[in-house]
């Protein structure tokens, strides 16, 4: 099973430009808004904070939304169409070992790019770190779980990995838009701000456990949920050829 | 002891019946080859064999177990099945290797080792091959399902791949091999089943299939002067004459040739362009198959 993660990694770590994007285009985004500016000016808008400061839950949801819905599907449908899970299936292997060390990779990737994130914004622009680690740390995990989880569900569903591309893009433009990715949550209407803290991965939980004190632990029951549901979904109906 | 055992095969797709009634069985250390025209079924079976698929009706044995229980002694060869676009040759040679408890390293021996570095998206066909093979036999397998060996190779490292599979076999391996070639079944197999339709329709071994067909040798000749078709006929060793445009084309048993000749020089005709030839496994398929689709590969 370590080999199957190792190699998983390399590979990641291989696919230079999609591996660059997932882990560094927050921060990079980050630092672009924080060069204007008037982003970096407390206002009322933001309870008196900087646009920067409230923007961060949102770039957490980049993060995982990117990964668990455009990397994901992806490789998992790409593994079933060139059979590769098939070729699996013939050794004392099980295929669900390799989909797992995908699983593992990618959420190593997405804690890294949280990391980092929240390093480039303290370091930078004095955004404070988390101000309740342990609820960012369950919001990340729970969040993160029902993004993949989505993504699996695709994966098993969609017909090949064009299919699947194509629909987990859908599932990502919505889920930005919802965590306040596109426009910064404020401007939303309050009924799709609303929706928000209940899409994963939960961008209301991520705001609280890192600005306010602890999350909701309804948000949190929700993600966690939306994980055992879609997981199950995802197991049940997967295709292995 | 048979090592593969199949009984009464049957497997369907929705409608489509892929393989209606198939049985036979594979001792140990035999080379037992697959032929036949696409849809035939042949993959279907070997898939069955694997333990990738469950058979609808009859019973598969290796080994004397399921095939699924007995994953780590069986060696399997794909058609179409790939490896990440990315995974470089040595990586999936270390992968699959720890999958088993005493792997075998076949790549040098397949001529991989100048390529370890290399991706797997940017091999070539041949090299994909040849990585495939290498992956079958790593496990150490004391079965190995070999699906379409050679595809893509040029006739050199066929040739090579088959000396390799001449000492997988003389390791004690029983293999299970489909092939689109004759000569590749005529040289590697002890026996051979042609499939046709989902069913098993001759089982022998090359020589064998070779001397059921009628007619297993074949006179051709351009007569000097015109030859009255109903004289050789009449030859008991002739089984059929044909003529096409000035050339006569007669078949029959072995002693046909002595026969034709001694008939033409009684009639004082001189046979001229004349040309014996003997039955192979291709026209044995072809006819085994009814040439149906045969003309594919």
């Amino acid at each position: 099973m370590l080999r199957i993660i190792e190699i998983e990694a390399r590979l990641f770590v291989r696919d230079r430009l999609n591996s660059l994007f997932s882990l560094l285009f927050p921060c990079l985004l980050l630092l672009v808004l924080g060069a204007v500016p008037a982003l970096r000016t407390p206002a009322p808008e933001f309870g008196g904070l900087r646009f920067i400061d409230s923007y961060m839950s949102s770039l957490v949801v980049l993060t995982l939304v990117f990964i668990g819905l455009q990397r994901l599907p992806a490789v998992v449908a790409t593994y079933r169409e060139k059979g590769v899970l098939r070729r699996l299936a013939t050794t004392p292997m099980h295929p669900a070992r390799l989909l797992l060390g995908q699983l593992v990779v990618n959420f190593c990737a997405a804690i890294l790019s949280v990391l980092l994130t929240i390093l480039v914004g303290y370091v930078v622009f004095g955004v404070d770190l988390p101000h309740h680690p342990l609820g960012l740390a369950c919001a990340v995990v729970l969040g993160g779980g029902g993004t993949f989880a989505l993504g699996l569900v695709i994966a098993a569903l969609a017909p090949n990995a064009r299919a699947a591309g194509g629909w987990a893009t859908v599932v990502f433009m919505l889920l930005m838009f919802f965590g306040g990715v596109y426009l910064p949550r404020f401007m939303l209407p309050s009924v799709i701000q609303t929706i928000g803290s209940y899409t994963p991965p939960g961008v209301e939980a991520l705001q609280q456990a890192w600005l306010g004190s602890t999350p909701d632990w309804r948000h949190l029951a929700i993600m966690g949920l939306v994980s055992l549901v879609a997981g199950t979904v995802a197991a049940r109906t997967f295709r292995w050829e | 002891m048979a090592i593969i055992e199949v009984r009464d095969l049957g497997k369907r797709y929705g409608p489509r019946v892929a393989v209606d009634s198939v049985s036979f069985s594979v001792a140990e250390g035999e080379i037992f080859g697959i032929l036949g025209p696409n849809g035939a079924g042949k993959t279907t079976t070997v898939e069955c064999v694997s333990g990738l698929r469950t058979p609808d009706r009859g019973s598969v044995s290796v080994l004397g177990q399921a095939p699924a229980d007995v994953r780590s002694a069986i060696g399997v060869q794909l058609q179409s099945s790939e490896l990440p676009e990315r995974i470089r040759v040595g990586e999936a040679l270390s992968l699959f290797s720890s999958f088993y408890p005493s792997p075998a390293d076949w790549s040098s021996r397949l001529g991989l080792s100048s390529h370890l570095r290399a991706e797997f998206g940017q091999l070539s066909g041949g090299l994909k091959q040849r990585l495939s093979i290498a992956l079958a036999l790593i496990g150490s397998p004391q079965v190995a399902i070999l699906d379409e060996l050679t595809t893509g190779l040029d006739p050199q490292a066929r040739r090579d791949t088959w000396s390799v599979i001449e000492e997988v076999r003389s390791a004690g391996v029983t293999i299970l091999l489909v092939t689109h070639f004759m000569e590749e079944a005529a040289r590697l197999c002890d026996r051979v089943a042609v499939f046709r339709d989902g069913r098993i329709v001759a089982l022998d071994s090359p020589a064998g299939l070779v001397s059921r067909v009628d007619g297993s040798c074949r006179v051709r000749f351009v007569p000097s002067v015109a030859l009255d078709v109903a004289l050789l006929e009449a030859l008991p060793e002739v089984s059929a004459v044909s003529a096409v445009g000035e050339q006569v084309v007669v078949s029959g048993s072995e002693e046909l040739l002595h026969a034709v000749t001694s008939l033409l020089a009684r009639k004082q005709i001189v046979a001229r362009q004349l040309r014996v030839d003997q039955v192979s496994l291709d026209d044995a398929y072809v006819e085994l198959t009814g040439g149906s689709d045969a003309a594919d590969h």
